[in-house]
């Protein structure tokens, strides 16, 4: 053995408190503050999964967001997949299970998967698995390889919070150089905002030697979080910044030490600043996927974070200064170390205890399911219980490239660095190149020097300094053995070299086709190396191979902080009637209608839905009916100009209209097609009310708002949309003045004073309501208009006074069948993106208007004037058959083959006919009537007779019965 | 999200707009437009890459106005009321 819990230190535990948790079904122990990597390494667990294809051992690689390895199932009620453990708090009572192991990490049922890997390449399923069928293969191959399970049974324990939020400059990270640009910008009297993914502010100074003002660094630390919170700055830790997105919007997902859901904001800053650090890499070697493998900067973290000696023998292997502080420190633990640097000279000083191997690399690491020892380049066998790398330092720049930033090679570091500034996004500290703390200090002052005078001093770095010499060790090709360049996705330098000889040299394509980069690590430590070793397989420099995009999210987001409340219910919210309680009382069952909550039907539990609405529409005709018509668009049209502008709008000439009167009509696109129709009402010389359909109703009010303003001007035409203020009220019916006559609104409901297509206005308990007798049942109908938070006294008077007629409360599937009866269309259902207003036989203003109205010129093409156009009629079978489907087409026979010449619209059983009765739009249809047609639906044929659309009363005696 | 400056209610995420087509696209009244002016009105749009002159309505408002914009770097340049009386 060998990593270990040391018995004091450790900056971030709190011994007081211990935890345990449990791992593929063992107990492990640790200490609040631990992540549950820091707890796994303290139990000395060095499996901790297996990997993506090849099932290989696995181990913990970093500290933070960069973990390619350590992925872990989180279950309960938080049930996460595929959490990184080195950055998810370890918490007492938590269930994690190793991802792609059966049964578990160290005893994995699919690892002899690795002694086939020569045969299992890149793309290898893609060459192998063509034929026949890929579905075929699917299934198992998908069982085999991939990372964690989705828990299918977990419901959410609540609604993540999203909350939108400004302030004048935003910092991402606190580390050194976060917090020395937070307090400089507070200084300068601007609100800051300062975000860290930690759940302690700090950084590097967490666990890097510094001394800051003359004080330890994490005094500072201290220090400066007090001051700025006193300042009235906001300070998120356990907040990742994951996206900055157009116009420099920032995307940040909250994670709550509770157990809350996350919460996502969405914050406008003035001025960012990317304080983001830098992200060691791995080093090349054979096997350098070994468990026990860790990046150098993880194991000092561990070391003085949470007390954890990562090993008892350690080789500490690095091409850059950053590690020698690693191996001082691990030596001074207790730890035997080794330090090879594959430089020979420029090194800093070997610290105490220290072994010094210098001009060497790693060839290859040994072990089987954890790391036994290191061979050199020369040969040379060391015995390890760990090993620690450092390849470098890649800068975390994604966000930065995310807002488009471009990126610039700097051979000095061997990595990318911010290039040419984008406005209003500032990069400092180790993601912008710098080392020490004086560099750092220096670049946050000067970034913030443009934001204004500061009255904060900048920090002086009083410690010791890091330096950042290093001699690039990129992965080359030809090696030896099996290197790891994408340990999340099991990509290794043989796959880069297969890709760069097939071609995709291109960095995205090689990305592509090796998956490289593309897990749910996005490559934090992958990527450099990666287009590396294809920069020396095709004789480019790095900056010429580039990188890929750069895209959110920097770190997974759960899809609950995106969805926040729009969930459910809330995901499209529908509208409600005013009455809807009331008809529920009444058993009404409610469906969906273009965005309306409306009854279908009343009652049905008994004799089913069908049943229900054959009665309702059955009695409506034979007595009187009550709907709720509340939902039909009344958007008031107001205005000088305002005749000359319903002309425009319509199809149909509405000048002409008198006050008082009501006239049916078509309003069309640009493109002639039908959009909406209607009945507009004059009510007097320069206002209108449109009546349009239900779920046309936000789409006819933004085209009358568009022709206002696009041609006729603000001062010309005033739009009030007045749907939601007023319930419609129908009684339709032979007796449906009867009923109304007992009632008394004030007003003569004789039809001399008030026929069909005409309004009245009268009072009912005081409030003003507006009759309009139209009809889209085909029998004498009156729509009574009434403030929507006064229908209920009105409604309930109206089914009081009709239990006196027998009257029947309908829903809207009834007055489907009574307008179907009656040939009424409703658009959407018996039209569709190709019907003109004269397919639908209405022809006067096409051939007659002079005046120029929407659609106009699109009447009058070559395609409006076919002859064979589709055509409304009403399509007939003989008694006792069924109803025809909805959606079967007329059908030609004709070379054998069977030729579409239409199709059903609408179809229903009319209950007052006894026989069904439907619509369709038909080739020719309209000189056709009498003419029998074949209808086939699912192979089925049958033969229908078309007739006039109106199948029911088509004198219109009714309307005045 | 982009910030679209509504002439009448100042800067507002994008979700709160829909394009309403090409600044400049004129009507041709009457049935004797000739059918190509008249397709080109209905159909045919510049899709420009750099600065753009569009058509846009703030929904929640319910105004029209005309913005320019760039489509590749996406900066706003400017925007204006369909008569030119208030820009922003």
């Amino acid at each position: 053995m060998t990593a270990s819990r040391l018995a004091t230190g450790g900056s971030a535990i709190d011994r007081s408190r211990p935890i345990r948790f449990s791992f593929d079904g063992a107990t492990v122990h640790g200490f609040a503050g631990d992540t549950i990597a820091s707890a796994l390494l303290a139990g000395d667990i060095a499996v901790v999964g297996r990997s993506f294809k090849y099932h290989r051992p696995r181990g913990i690689w970093g500290a933070g967001v960069e973990e390619p390895n350590a992925l872990v199932d989180v279950g309960g009620p938080r049930a996460t997949p595929n959490t990184r453990a080195t950055t998810e708090p370890a918490r007492d009572g938590l269930v994690a299970k190793s991802v792609n192991a059966t049964p578990n990490a160290l005893a994995d049922r699919n690892a002899f998967l690795d002694r086939f890997s020569r045969f299992i390449p890149a793309a290898f399923y893609y060459k192998t698995f063509m034929w026949p069928d890929w579905h075929m293969f699917e299934p198992r191959i998908r069982a085999m390889a991939g990372l964690g399970k989705v828990d299918t049974d977990w419901t959410s324990p609540g609604t993540s919070d999203q909350i939108n939020h400004h302030c004048d400059v935003l910092v991402v990270g606190a580390g050194p150089a976060g917090l020395a640009a937070a307090r400089l910008a507070a200084g300068t009297g601007l609100s800051v905002m300062l975000v860290d993914d930690q759940p302690k502010p700090g950084g590097s100074l967490g666990h890097r030697a510094g001394g800051i003002d003359g004080k330890p660094a994490a005094v500072w630390v201290e220090e400066t979080v007090a001051e700025l919170t006193a300042g009235g700055h906001l300070i998120l830790p356990s907040t990742t910044a994951f996206g900055i997105y157009d116009h420099n919007l920032v995307g940040l997902n909250q994670r709550h030490p509770d157990g809350r859901p996350d919460t996502l904001w969405r914050v406008r800053p003035r001025q960012i600043v990317l304080a983001t650090g830098a992200i060691e890499r791995p080093l090349p070697f054979a096997n350098n996927d070994l468990p026990g493998i860790l990046s150098a900067d993880a194991a000092l973290a561990y070391l003085r974070r949470h007390a954890v000696l990562v090993g008892r023998r350690i080789v500490v292997a690095t091409n850059n200064d950053s590690a020698y502080e690693v191996a001082g420190a691990l030596a001074e633990a207790g730890a035997e170390v080794t330090l090879v640097d594959i430089r020979r000279e420029g090194m800093p000083a070997t610290p105490a205890k220290v072994r010094l191997i210098k001009g060497r690399a790693l060839a290859a690491a040994n072990g089987k399911l954890r790391v036994e020892g290191v061979t050199l380049d020369d040969g040379t066998r060391l015995d390890a219980d760990c090993v620690l790398v450092s390849g470098g330092w890649t800068p975390t720049i994604h966000l930065f490239g995310q807002a488009r930033g471009k990126l610039a090679w700097s051979e000095a570091r061997a990595a990318f660095l911010p290039g040419d500034p984008v406005d209003g996004i500032a990069v400092v500290g180790a993601a912008a190149g710098a080392v020490s703390l004086s560099e750092v200090f220096a670049n946050s002052a000067k970034a913030v020097a443009s934001f204004g005078q500061t009255k904060a001093a900048m920090p002086r770095s009083t410690g010791p300094e890091a330096t950042g010499g290093i001699t690039a060790a990129w992965p080359m090709p030809g090696s030896k053995g099996r290197i790891w360049i994408d340990y999340q996705n099991d990509v290794t330098v043989k796959d880069v070299e297969l890709a760069a000889r097939e071609n995709f040299v291109s960095v995205e394509h090689l990305k592509r086709y090796t998956t490289l980069g593309m897990a749910t690590d996005q490559g934090k430590t992958s990527n450099l190396p990666g287009l590396a070793l294809m920069a020396g397989i095709t004789g480019r420099t790095v900056p010429e191979v580039g990188t890929t995009t750069y895209r959110p999210p920097f770190t997974p987001v759960p899809l609950a902080s995106f969805s926040g409340a729009r969930a459910g219910e809330l995901m499209a919210p529908v509208r409600r009637l005013p009455l809807e309680s009331v008809h529920r009382d009444s058993g009404a069952l409610f469906q969906e209608y273009g965005g309306w909550l409306r009854p279908a039907h009343y009652g049905g539990r008994d004799a089913g839905a069908d049943g229900a609405i054959q009665y309702e529409a059955l009695r409506a005709r034979q007595s009187v009916a009550l709907f709720d018509g509340s939902t039909l668009g009344k958007i008031e049209v107001i205005g000088p100009q305002v005749a000359e502008f319903v002309d425009f709008i319509y199809y149909n000439t509405m000048s002409t209209l008198k006050p008082g009167r009501c006239r049916y009509g078509f309003m069309l696109s640009e493109n002639g097609v039908v959009f909406d129709d209607g009945v507009l009402v004059r009510l007097d010389e320069h206002r209108f009310i449109v009546s349009c359909s239900s779920s046309h109703v936000a789409a006819v009010h933004a085209r009358l708002e568009e022709w206002r303003q696009d041609r006729f001007g603000r001062d010309a035409v005033h739009i009030h949309n007045a749907t939601a203020e007023m319930a419609t009220l129908t009684v339709s019916g032979p007796n449906a003045r009867k009923l109304l006559q007992t009632l008394d609104f004030g007003l003569s409901l004789d039809d001399a004073d008030l026929p069909h297509m005409a309004i009245g206005h009268g009072t009912y308990a005081g409030d003003e309501v507006r009759i309009a007798r139209v009809s889209f049942t085909g029998d004498r109908s009156y729509e009574i208009s009434i403030r929507a938070d006064r229908a209920e006294p009105l409604w309930a008077h109206l089914r009081q006074a009709g239990q006196a007629f027998d009257a029947t409360v309908i829903g809207l599937e009834a007055l489907m069948i009574l307008r179907a009866e009656k040939g009424f269309i409703v658009i959407g259902k018996d039209t569709d993106g190709t019907t003109l207003p004269h397919d639908l036989g209405l022809e006067g203003p096409r051939a007659k208007r002079q005046t120029e109205f929407v659609g106009r010129r699109s009447l009058f093409t070559e395609e409006a004037s076919r002859g064979d156009r589709l055509q409304l009629v009403g399509l007939t079978v003989p008694q006792g058959e069924a109803p025809l489907p909805t959606g079967a087409h007329g059908i030609r026979r004709s070379d054998g083959k069977l030729h579409s010449q239409g199709f059903v619209t609408s179809s229903y059983q009319s209950p007052t006919l006894g026989r069904p009765v439907a619509l369709g739009l038909i080739e020719r249809g309209a000189a056709r009537h009498g003419e029998a047609i074949e209808i086939q639906h699912l192979g089925k044929v049958r033969t229908a007779t078309i007739a006039a659309p109106c199948a029911f009363d088509p004198a219109g005696e009714r309307l005045h019965a | 999200m982009q910030l679209f400056p509504c002439p009448f209610c100042g800067p507002r995420d994008e979700t709160e707009f829909h394009y309403g087509g090409d600044a400049g696209n004129a009507r041709p009244d009457g049935t004797q437009v000739p059918i190509d002016r008249w397709a080109n009105y209905l159909y045919l749009r510049s899709n420009p890459k750099g600065t753009a002159r569009e058509i846009w309505v703030h929904m929640t408002c319910g105004e029209f106005f005309v913005m320019d914009r760039d489509t590749v770097t996406h900066n706003v340049l400017s925007s204006a009321t369909l008569g030119g009386e208030h820009v922003a």
